[in-house]
């Protein structure tokens, strides 16, 4: 199997051009000794085989069950235009615009994306785009460790656990002091999350100003989707805000590719991670878009680079930026309103389970239920519900907890149809 | 062409919602936010229309020749887009590997890593692989974080503090290295274009924790004492780290682990196909040999029992990234291997080093060639002749987006002047191949007779030559 199309003669051709009588004398200078010591490999299979194997994989798969799955991820409707319009190849076939001239289409959507970021959380500047949201964090990290010139770094409790699990692996050798709690004394930042890991809601505008009297940063890592309604970081005074933006069109896909969002003051902007779109005009006068500010960036900067990130994740910010186009104004108010308000319903059906959360909630709460959780999920399934991530293993609750999210899918039948299995099996 | 906001319309609609069917909640309100985010209002026509149009402002691989340097802009089979449209794989939800009770629900997934997991292994002829880098650098990362746990855990972490990098690596290597908590000492080419051996043993001191190296590196060049150099490396209780990102040059040729290579990223989508997204989602899993392997990113898939569920390695350097990496990247990749099998694997290298070799015989005698030796997978060129006419590699770059192609890498590596840097790829034909180069030729001739020609350049584009400058200066990065 290939994709090369030269044929025998061509190749021949080629060879001619070249000099050389045969293939194997372009690898001529790889001395024997180097060549690859073993290639157990299958044999190549035709698209039709290929395809039927995968669809035979994706089979063993359950993702049929009502979805009440949270924890950073989320089941949102995408409407079909975000897969058609991301599908076109003059998108997904294209690299960084290192040649701005031939790449408006991928600069300009660039530019609209940081501009819908920025509308949606209040802040200044936004990038381009970073990995996810667990390497957003730690990238705010750095970046707020740079501003200040401090290495002590703070963890709310309120942070997703795998995102500080991440940020702490890739800040191992940094010589950060990571402590956990709200104190912004000597710190480069406090991180918050909003809503919560279990789903609570806060008002962290006092805490913003506590860091800023103590010279440190407020870092908040936000739910896109909850700030059609919530406070936004800019309002609260945040430094810098980072996001999983997985929530904005992008399939669960399981766990990737996905979104880092992050947006920060103008005052910082030069402390940046990332790419950075910016509008100009050639000298015709057109406007234009190019890439700026590159002297922050690893092909420039090398080890003084803001970050060592190239790859982004562009196509999932175009994803993004489609389905805030096709939200608008008012969509993103409605989608978070639907969220809140089946996740209300559904709470105020589930007296039978412990409510965890010690204020108010957007669309995910943590329940005790009189049963373990591992086993609820597991009866759950067969009874055809994803019922919701158990806390136990991720460190974050005991035994019996469980992180409940839902979005505008579910229906008040579901929502009524999840609240009597879930009772039934947790109370049997 | 108008922004997205400038046809903003109040009250117009893109999407519509089932009415709620359970009564509306209202958060208190010192939570709720003061204004709606102005999004634009549009409808799902404008949203179409809109950024329909904006991708014809775009070069692509499916539309134009696109020989960029070092970032193996092959062609991206479309079968790899249908199976990652599978909704058994796209709908599913990570955290269904996060409780063992959800372990079978996510039996194909769990295959799918654990599968590729191997394939790569023996690609790169590593022990073990883990997926969970996101892109090429979060590779090299990864596999630097692993160095520095593996001197940890001999007690040599404060002696093993530095890094070695030749000078034409990708800026990525001393970036990752740096973030690792390493210090970066640059190592100088000799004047052929490859690591200057005596240069190299004078930098290998005993506070060298680990050597990235690229091979070929970016010249295009095949490292001939990678051997020695790793037995030096290792003879100094240092680790190897290898660049995966031309990979495409020896892929079923060479392997890795066999040229005594500890650990190595793999730019899935460049070696393995996957699209480049405009910038991204990449993937890159990162390798291992032996020494590295009790420090591999966890959780892993393993298999247990009949079925495959996780385990972390006791001295693991954690997680890299919140699941399994770039997950839907991966099965294309895996679906691409799959086809080609082992053999045609060994044909995607011939074909690539056939094509920049013959580039390089067509345009050896007009641009200056950068070294001598023999290219691989792509050719390095200087346009310093053209440079004393007034003719920049910036403007052979722009020139040839006139002739409708993408322009080669220019200005890297920093260790050439003027650097044109051309990738061909094994997926280019031949005729494609013959009208670059007739292109290139044209343009050489040009040069030389009317260097004053270019500076208009180009003309054919929605947009001429950009105020970098302006823009800069303005920082109007969002509307």
């Amino acid at each position: 199997m290939t994709w090369s199309p030269a044929t025998d003669a061509e190749t021949r051709e080629m060879l001619a051009a070249i000099g050389v009588g045969s293939i194997d004398e372009l690898f001529a200078h790889i001395p024997a000794g180097l060549r690859a010591a073993s290639w157990d490999l299958p044999a190549g299979l035709s698209e039709m085989a290929v395809r039927d194997r995968l669809a035979r994989l994706a089979s063993h798969n359950n993702v049929c069950l009502v979805n009440f799955m949270g924890g950073g991820v989320y089941d949102h409707f995408v409407p079909a235009a975000v897969d058609a319009l991301t599908s076109r190849s003059e998108f997904y076939t294209a690299y960084t615009p290192y040649q701005p001239e031939c790449s408006q289409g991928t600069l300009q959507a660039i530019y609209e994306y940081q501009s819908a970021i920025c509308r949606l959380t209040g802040m200044e500047f936004a990038n381009a785009s970073l990995y996810d949201g667990s390497t957003a964090v730690f990238e705010a990290t750095t970046m707020a460790v740079r501003i200040t010139g401090r290495s002590r770094v703070v963890h709310h409790s309120s942070l997703n656990p795998i995102h500080r699990q991440v940020a702490e692996t890739h800040a191992a050798n940094l010589g950060l002091d990571i402590v956990e709690g709200d104190d912004p004394t000597d710190a480069a930042c406090v991180v918050v999350q909003l809503p919560g890991f279990v789903g609570t809601l806060a008002d962290y505008s006092c805490l913003a100003q506590r860091c800023h009297d103590a010279g440190a940063l407020l870092v908040m890592s936000f739910y896109p989707v909850a700030l059609g309604i919530v406070k936004t970081p800019g309002e609260m005074g945040v430094d810098i805000a980072v996001a999983e933006g997985q929530s904005l069109g992008i399939p669960a896909g399981f766990g990737g590719p996905y979104l880092g969002v992050l947006a920060t003051r103008k005052a910082h902007v030069r402390k940046m991670p990332g790419r950075l779109a910016a509008a100009t005009q050639d000298a015709q006068g057109r406007r234009g878009f190019v890439l700026t500010l590159q002297a922050r960036e690893q092909h420039i900067r090398r080890e003084k680079a803001m970050s060592n990130i190239c790859s982004n994740e562009a196509l999932c910010a175009l994803r993004a930026l489609i389905h805030m186009c096709l939200l608008g104004k008012v969509g993103i108010r409605e989608l978070a309103v639907q969220c809140h308000s089946k996740a209300e319903y559904l709470k105020s059906r589930l007296g039978f389970a412990t409510l965890l959360n010690d204020g108010p909630t957007f669309n995910e709460f943590a329940l005790r239920l009189p049963r373990n959780a591992q086993d609820v999920v597991e009866r759950m399934a067969a009874r055809g519900f994803l019922a919701g991530l158990p806390l136990e293993p991720l460190g974050v609750g005991g035994p019996n907890d469980l992180l409940v999210a839902v979005t505008e899918r579910r229906t008040r039948q579901e929502l009524d149809a999840y609240a009597q299995a879930l009772k039934d099996t947790a109370c049997s | 062409m108008q922004l997205i906001y400038e046809k903003s319309r109040p009250g117009r609609r893109g999407v519509a919602f089932d009415p709620l069917d359970v009564p509306e909640a209202a958060l208190p309100p010192e939570l709720c936010r003061e204004t709606s985010a102005a999004l634009p209002e549009v409808s799902e026509l404008d949203v179409v229309r809109h950024f329909t149009n904006l991708s014809r402002r775009n070069f692509g691989v499916d539309s134009h020749f696109y020989p960029l340097g070092s970032c193996t802009m092959k062609y991206n089979p479309k079968m790899a887009e249908a199976v990652a449209a599978y909704p058994g794989f796209s709908e599913l939800h990570p955290h269904v590997a996060s409780s063992r009770a959800l372990h079978p629900l996510c039996q194909g997934a769990f295959e799918v890593v654990y599968e590729l997991e191997r394939f790569l292994a023996e690609i790169g002829g590593m022990r073990e692989v883990s997926l969970q880098p996101i892109a090429g650098a979060h590779g090299e990362l990864a596999g630097t974080l692993m160095m520095a746990a593996y001197h940890r855990a001999r007690g040599n972490a404060k002696k093993k503090d530095t890094i070695l990098v030749p000078d034409s690596a990708h800026g990525t290597n001393p970036a990752s290295a740096a973030i690792a908590g390493f210090n970066v000492v640059e190592v100088a080419s000799g004047p052929d274009g490859t690591l200057d051996v005596e240069a190299f043993k004078r930098a290998l001191t005993d506070s060298v924790a680990g050597v990235m190296l690229t091979c070929p590196n970016t010249h295009g060049l095949f490292e001939p004492a990678v051997k020695e150099v790793a037995e030096l490396t290792h003879s100094a209780d240092a680790l190897m780290y290898y660049d995966g990102a031309n990979l495409n040059a020896i892929i079923g040729q060479a392997r890795p682990g066999d040229l005594g290579f500890d650990v190595m990223h793999f730019n899935l989508h460049k070696t393995f196909a996957t699209p480049h997204g405009m910038g991204g989602p990449g993937s890159g899993p990162v390798g291992v040999g032996a020494r590295l392997v009790p420090f591999l990113p966890g959780p892993r898939v393993v298999q247990e029992g009949g079925l495959y569920t996780l385990a972390t390695p006791e001295q693991s350097i954690g997680r890299v990234s919140a699941f399994f990496g770039n997950f839907m990247i991966a099965l294309r990749a895996y679906a691409y291997i799959l086809h080609l099998g082992g053999e045609g694997l060994k044909k995607v290298s011939e074909n690539a080093v056939l094509n920049a070799n013959y580039i390089y015989a067509r345009l050896k005698d007009a641009y200056d060639r950068a070294f001598d030796g023999r290219f691989m997978h792509e050719c390095v060129f200087s346009a310093s002749a053209q440079a004393r006419d007034g003719v920049h590699a910036i403007d052979i770059a722009k020139a040839l987006l006139d002739h409708g192609f993408h322009a080669p890498t220019v200005y890297f590596p920093l260790t050439v002047k003027e650097a044109l840097m051309i990738e061909p790829t094994e997926t280019e034909s031949k005729e494609t191949l013959d009208a670059f180069c007739d292109a290139m030729l044209a343009i050489a001739a040009r040069a030389a007779t009317d260097p004053q020609s270019f500076h208009d350049a180009p003309a054919t584009t929605p947009v001429g030559r950009l105020d970098e400058v302006y823009a800069a200066r303005r920082l109007d990065c969002a509307c």
